[in-house]
């Protein structure tokens, strides 16, 4: 019953004490979802305070830029009624001149003068040296003395960089993530081959990806089959060989394939011994693309066939006795009846493989050698040893984008609610 | 899955070749936690079967590797960080998740979906992702490289295993139950720890196995988020294959593939369990 009939049919109705039936029942509802809302409330809190704060703070960052903002903000706002088109007065070197001597006295012009660095090589140490030589000036003019100092000071280039990179939001990193650029006049252009790697690296994630999702498909296929069809005394006991792989360590799975495939490795010693090859010729199988795409096939098979499984599992067998009783071949039954009832599971176990496939750091990183790893390896690389957490910000936001849309398509097709655990 | 008695000839040949392709797979699925075993008692410092191990003479096999683990100082206190950690991440996890998944089940849950979208994105969120973002905003706010930064870390990767599975155990719950117990005059109290929780619970324990396993298997945000304090297993064998690689990262995989073995054999007790309570299988 709709709780408009409902309310009809309660008019006039009251409880004992005097309240309409229709008001008594919203305050009972209310209160039920309050009860239940309460119930969520802390994990809701929790969730927010320690995973969306801190993925809010990533995308802040990656469009973050204060650098040029406050610390040489004598010089910005100098630069204010700059046209653009010259190179800028006494007051604007006056400026620098003083946020220079104000920077070098704070430890701070490293920030700034690295972050101008991102977008021109060449300005951090143009920075560094006329901040060190500035202190010797006396006295004005300041133009004629910084451009003694560095002749650069006189480029129309340098001082739009900085104008331009005075707003407190940028959108540098995410061009620098897609390998491309500002140009001297402001204008996005695409970086020089040579100097090009992201485009590069996120179409290899994207293929390397596929291709794992392929293999786990051709391999889940059959297996997820043969659990389906076979009877539970024995689909139990082969489940278990699925999930055991599953519960095993990511790390120790990854290091199994280093023992197996390595030169001096497990496989590469049974190829010598059969004689399939030299001692001499054995062969490369690990730090390369071939390392990555086998051991993140065997990770990320289990994860293609349980949701195969389930739905296998639900597809009755006289469908394609059915088929076959009317006449069809065994293949042809297979492709007309039975393949399509199960593409649900193969749209659900693919997504979900290609996201997890996506987003993977830790097995490229350790068996992809120089060409199998993924766009991710750069991420940390930015983290922890370039230090540009910008770039590494703007790198993740890309990636995430990507794997929420394919999460919304999951969600549309699937629903999160049907995720199958074991 | 039998050869059925009308099948031709090609098809028997096919059901053989199927079997044997099927074979394979496992074995490749298997095959690479089970090698391990073996070449963790190496004599030599190799990662492969020396000839004395494969004449299966005595001296060729060791318990070398695993007198190394037990007598490191890094390995030990890894030990340590990795059970505390997972120890109270599980906890946190687990009390928020199923007070999460009550409320969830309910029919009177308000944005129900959105909700659920949420809880369940530290699951799909690529893990780089997440422990950057994660250094990022700790160490804004001071919990970078320390317990608690790792503990709250891990604990938001948990959550959506144990609502997950709770969620699911809830909405094969049979609310005529508590309908039922009140009728018989219990309080909602009494009818919690008699009627319901002894139904939820095995979904809770697989919810927070799953979370454990989830913290104690974790790598890439303790990475980012940990400091040298904080060190746990994944971490120490992170850094041994990437630095020196030595014949004691297999006997800890040996290890923690016998750790996974029980593991996996609880949540099968368990699910055994849960399925003879609600009378689906004669066990």
């Amino acid at each position: 019953m709709t709780e408009n009939s409902m309310s009809k049919a309660g008019q006039g109705l009251t409880t004992a004490n005097g309240v309409p039936l229709k008001v008594s029942l919203m305050r009972t509802n209310r209160r039920n979802q309050i009860r239940a809302f309460l119930l969520v409330a802390p994990l809701l809190v929790f969730l927010v305070v320690a995973f969306i704060m801190p993925i809010l703070d990533m995308l802040q960052r990656s469009v973050d830029n204060p650098e040029v903002g406050t610390q040489l903000s004598r010089t910005v706002a100098a630069l204010e009624d700059w046209d653009g088109e010259s190179i800028p007065d006494e007051p604007v070197f006056d400026a620098l001149t003083q946020d220079l001597l104000a920077g070098a006295e704070a430890r701070n012009l490293g920030q700034v003068a690295s972050r101008l660095n991102y977008e021109s090589s060449g300005m951090r140490s143009l920075i560094m040296k006329t901040s060190r030589r500035a202190g010797r000036i006396e006295s004005g003019p300041y133009k004629a003395a910084i451009l003694d100092i560095d002749e650069d000071w006189g480029e129309l280039e340098t001082w739009r960089l900085i104008e331009r990179e005075s707003d407190p939001y940028t959108l540098s990193y995410y061009l620098a993530a897609l390998d491309m650029k500002y140009d001297s006049n402001g204008e996005i252009v695409s970086q020089p081959e040579y100097l090009k790697i992201y485009q590069q690296l996120f179409v290899r994630t994207f293929w390397m990806s596929i291709a794992i999702t392929g293999l786990c498909l051709l391999l889940g296929y059959p297996i997820a089959f043969l659990l389906a069809n076979t009877p539970l005394r024995y689909s139990n006991l082969l489940m278990i060989l699925v999930l055991l792989p599953f519960w095993t360590s990511l790390l120790v799975r990854t290091t199994t394939w280093i023992a197996i495939l390595q030169q001096q490795g497990v496989l590469n010693d049974i190829f010598v011994g059969l004689g399939i090859i030299a001692d001499d010729s054995r062969l490369s199988m690990i730090y390369n693309k071939t390392g990555t795409l086998v051991a993140m096939t065997h990770i990320l098979l289990p994860f293609m066939i349980l949701p195969l499984y389930s739905v296998m599992k639900t597809i009755p067998p006289y469908y394609m006795r059915a088929a076959r009783s009317l006449g069809a071949q065994p293949f042809l039954a297979f492709r007309r009846v039975y393949f399509p009832l199960t593409i649900p599971g193969i749209g659900a176990g693919s997504i979900l493989v290609f996201i997890l496939a996506i987003g993977y750091y830790i097995t490229p990183a350790l068996v992809g050698g120089q060409d199998g790893i993924f766009i991710t390896n750069f991420i940390a690389f930015h983290m922890q040893t370039s230090l540009n957490w910008g770039l590494a910000a703007a790198i993740a936001s890309i990636l995430l984008f990507v794997v929420i849309a394919f999460y919304l398509v999951y969600n549309r097709l699937i629903g999160v609610d049907n995720v199958k655990l074991g | 899955m039998a050869v059925p008695s009308y099948a031709t000839g090609p098809e028997r040949v096919w059901y053989y070749v199927f079997r044997f392709i099927c074979a394979l797979i496992f074995l490749f699925l298997v095959g690479p936690l089970l090698i391990i075993i073996p070449l963790s008692f190496n004599a030599e410092p190799y990662f492969t079967f020396t000839d004395a191990m494969l004449s299966l003479k005595p001296e060729g096999f060791s318990l070398r590797w695993y007198v190394d683990f037990f007598t490191s100082s890094a390995w030990l206190g890894s030990i340590r960080n990795s059970i505390l950690i997972a120890i109270a991440s599980t906890i946190l996890a687990t009390i928020l998740g199923t007070l999460a998944a009550m409320g969830l089940s309910s029919r009177f849950m308000p944005f129900r979906n959105t909700i659920m979208a949420l809880m369940i994105s530290p699951l799909v969120v690529p893990l780089i992702i997440s422990g950057a973002a994660m250094f990022f905003f700790f160490s804004r706010v001071g919990l970078s490289q320390t317990y608690l930064g790792v503990i709250l870390a891990h604990t938001a990767l948990g959550i959506p295993f144990v609502v997950i599975t709770v969620t699911a155990t809830m909405s094969s719950f049979d609310h005529s139950l508590t309908r039922a117990a009140a009728s018989l005059g219990a309080n909602p109290v009494t009818t919690f720890f008699k009627v319901i929780l002894p139904l939820v619970t095995p979904g809770v324990v697989s919810g927070a196995l799953f979370a454990f396993i989830t913290s104690f298997d974790e790598v890439v945000v303790v990475l980012f988020v940990s400091g040298p304090e904080q060190r746990t297993i994944p971490i120490q064998m992170w850094s041994g294959i990437r630095e020196e690689i030595s014949p004691t990262i297999l006997a800890v995989a040996t290890m923690m593939v016998v750790l996974s073995i029980l593991l996996l054999t609880t949540l099968e007790l368990l699910r055994r369990r849960a399925e003879r309570m609600r009378g689906l299988s004669p066990g």
